[in-house]
């Protein structure tokens, strides 16, 4: 299988931040917003740089999702940065009116999201978030997988016109996605072509979708690893293309198995070519305090985790 | 003022219509919109600074956000009698397939509207933001809010009207329907909004009050007051003293006609206490 090596340990935080400032250089129509929390998403060279566009809102993230709206009449392009937890269901019914059915062209950028947030438990561990924003109207949702990668959507989605909820993550993790790789939105990633079992992973799981599959070829067994980074909207020719030639399927994510990647997959290929399929994500429970990788492997969402489903969706193929 | 009795035929006939919308599909919220419809009609014929036509960004002309959305029988009315929309159009209101939805949105391109409202509270952030893009953008032209009293019960408003003073967004009126009234009953029974003057300037508004909210002359001079204080580091509230129901005898001092459509009968009684003025559409 295709090699990647990880070019230094990052936070997509960081990717954030720094894509955040790339915009902020490049884009005179980019402001920022930030709920009491700049240090956290990684947003001080923006605000450095940009004073005059940083609104600092305070402990108020209702009122964060409001005046992003209200921005975006006289053709700002705001971002919002809070943990993800206070980006989704803190603030559910705002971003439904003001932005999604006001079809506003605001960012939603949410840090910490799922369980390697670590340490401050499951008050901060959202794992609802993509179900929430995926059922919204018009919400494009993406999970970047690395710090390259994160850098590389905050700057794509300046560029779409439209709702957008970007989530990512605070702890280091592996940076391997090429620098220099475009982001396509809604546009799923080859990392590794393989016939047995199609791995699909969104988020911190890619890289563990790969760590997998390395150690799944070693036992002869063959698997095609995609990134996808967008969740909605779904690259399904993607999937469809991939299971036609692997005839199973893993999904894997950061989030509980229920309205996350995993059951756009499963409703996705059930309408067009129906496929065993096995789950990687949260079953349906809250998280607790840990180390990040501690509670990966607790709630099941390392390499193993996936390793163990490919070998039981091998089965059922 | 020789506009006033244009302005007072234009009010007599917003009135008209409310009644005549929320009639004909039995359901909208009457009491409000008649409540409010001296101060949209002056707000949109004397004291905004607008452009022709409509644009989404609406630089360089003063904007509006009608926060209470369920009052969108006079918020709809006034747009089309101002030339938004054709009057007719105020036939398909809450109809299937049309663009005066049960309450304002931007879904269906309706011009005029520049934020969906219903789901309250929501009305003043959007505007704060507003606001601040017109700093961004050296627009020195005003943001104009409404708001339900009872809405004021929704804790997003409290972080508004805070960020509001800290930030010193002094190119903002939001003026609060003072009408005393929500669905249940009394805001006094209901949850008593307390002193709202005093809460507004402790969190550092400058409040000015128009005690005679249904009387246009008073509205109009008591807004021309408020946007002269506008510029001056503060964010600017009116309390509008009105009447929910105000022009409809059997409606007014009640909240039984908050989102209560009238009958056959009533709408007869109801329109003939306002007679038609420059035609109904």
């Amino acid at each position: 299988m295709k090699k990647y090596i990880d070019q230094g340990k990052n936070d997509t935080r960081s990717g954030f931040g720094a894509g955040l400032a790339e915009l902020g250089r490049s884009n005179p129509n980019v402001v920022a917003l930030c709920a009491d929390l700049v240090g956290s998403l990684k947003m001080e060279k923006f605000i450095e740089e940009n004073p005059e566009r940083f609104f600092q809102i305070g402990i108020a993230e209702a009122n964060m999702m409001g005046i992003a709206a209200g921005l975006t009449i006289g053709g700002k392009i705001p971002f919002t940065g809070t943990f993800a937890n206070f980006s989704t269901g803190r603030v559910y019914d705002q971003i439904r009116q003001s932005i999604a059915y006001s079809n506003k062209n605001v960012k939603i950028c949410a840090s910490h999201a799922g369980v390697t947030l670590g340490e401050d438990g499951a008050t901060h561990q959202i794992l609802e978030d993509i179900g929430m924003m995926k059922m919204l109207p018009g919400m494009t949702v993406i999970n970047p997988c690395d710090y390259n990668q994160t850098k590389a959507a905050t700057i794509a989605i300046a560029e779409h016109e439209g709702p957008v909820y970007l989530r990512f993550g605070r702890p280091k993790v592996a940076n391997f996605t090429p620098v220099d790789q475009k982001f396509e939105i809604g546009k799923a990633l080859m990392l590794s072509e393989g016939t047995d079992v199609t791995i699909v992973a969104t988020g911190h799981l890619v890289w563990e979708a790969l760590i997998a599959a390395e150690s799944l070829e070693k036992q002869g067994i063959s698997a095609e690893v995609i990134n996808i980074h967008t969740i909605k909207p779904f690259d399904g020719e993607a999937i469809l293309k991939s299971v036609k030639k692997t005839g199973c399927i893993v999904s894997a994510e950061e989030h509980n198995y229920m309205g996350g990647l995993g059951e756009t997959v499963a409703g996705y290929l059930s309408t067009t070519l129906p496929t065993p399929q096995e789950f990687v994500g949260t079953k349906d429970t809250f998280g607790e305090s840990g180390t990040p990788e501690q509670l990966m492997a607790k709630y099941g969402l390392d390499n193993q985790a996936i390793e163990k489903a490919v070998l039981k969706v091998l089965k059922r193929k | 003022m020789p506009k006033l009795q244009e302005l007072q035929d234009l009010t007599v006939q917003v009135r008209r219509d409310i009644l005549r919308m929320v009639h004909k599909v039995n359901s909208g919220h009457p009491g409000g919109s008649l409540g409010c419809t001296e101060f949209m009609v002056a707000l949109y014929n004397e004291l905004m600074e607008l452009k022709e036509g409509f644009d989404m960004d609406g630089k360089d002309e003063d904007l509006f956000f009608l926060s209470n959305g369920h009052i969108s029988p006079v918020f709809y009315s006034v747009l089309a009698r101002k030339g938004y929309f054709p009057i007719e159009e105020l036939n398909t209101f809450r109809l299937i397939d049309s663009r005066l939805q049960g309450h304002p949105t931007t879904h269906e391109g309706l011009p005029g509207v520049r934020i969906a409202s219903g789901s309250l509270g929501q009305g003043m952030s959007v505007a704060l933001g507003a606001a601040q893009a017109k700093k961004l953008n050296k627009d020195s032209k005003l943001v104009y809010t409404l708001h339900g009293d009872g809405e004021l019960q929704e804790g997003q408003n409290w972080e508004a009207i805070m960020y509001a003073a800290g930030n010193k967004v002094d190119n903002l009126i939001s003026t609060i329907d003072y009408n005393g009234q929500q669905i249940d009953g009394a805001t006094e029974d209901v949850l008593p909004l307390g002193n709202l003057k005093e809460k507004f300037e402790a969190f550092g508004w400058d409040v000015v009050d128009i005690e005679e909210g249904n009387n246009i002359e008073a509205v109009i001079k008591g807004m021309k007051e408020a946007k002269s204080r506008t510029g001056k580091g503060k964010p600017v509230c009116v309390l509008l003293h009105t009447v929910m129901g105000n022009g409809v005898d059997f409606m007014m001092y009640t909240h039984a006609w908050h989102g209560k459509a009238p009958n056959d009968e009533q709408l007869e009684n109801a329109l003939s206490q306002n007679p038609e003025t420059i035609g109904d559409y």
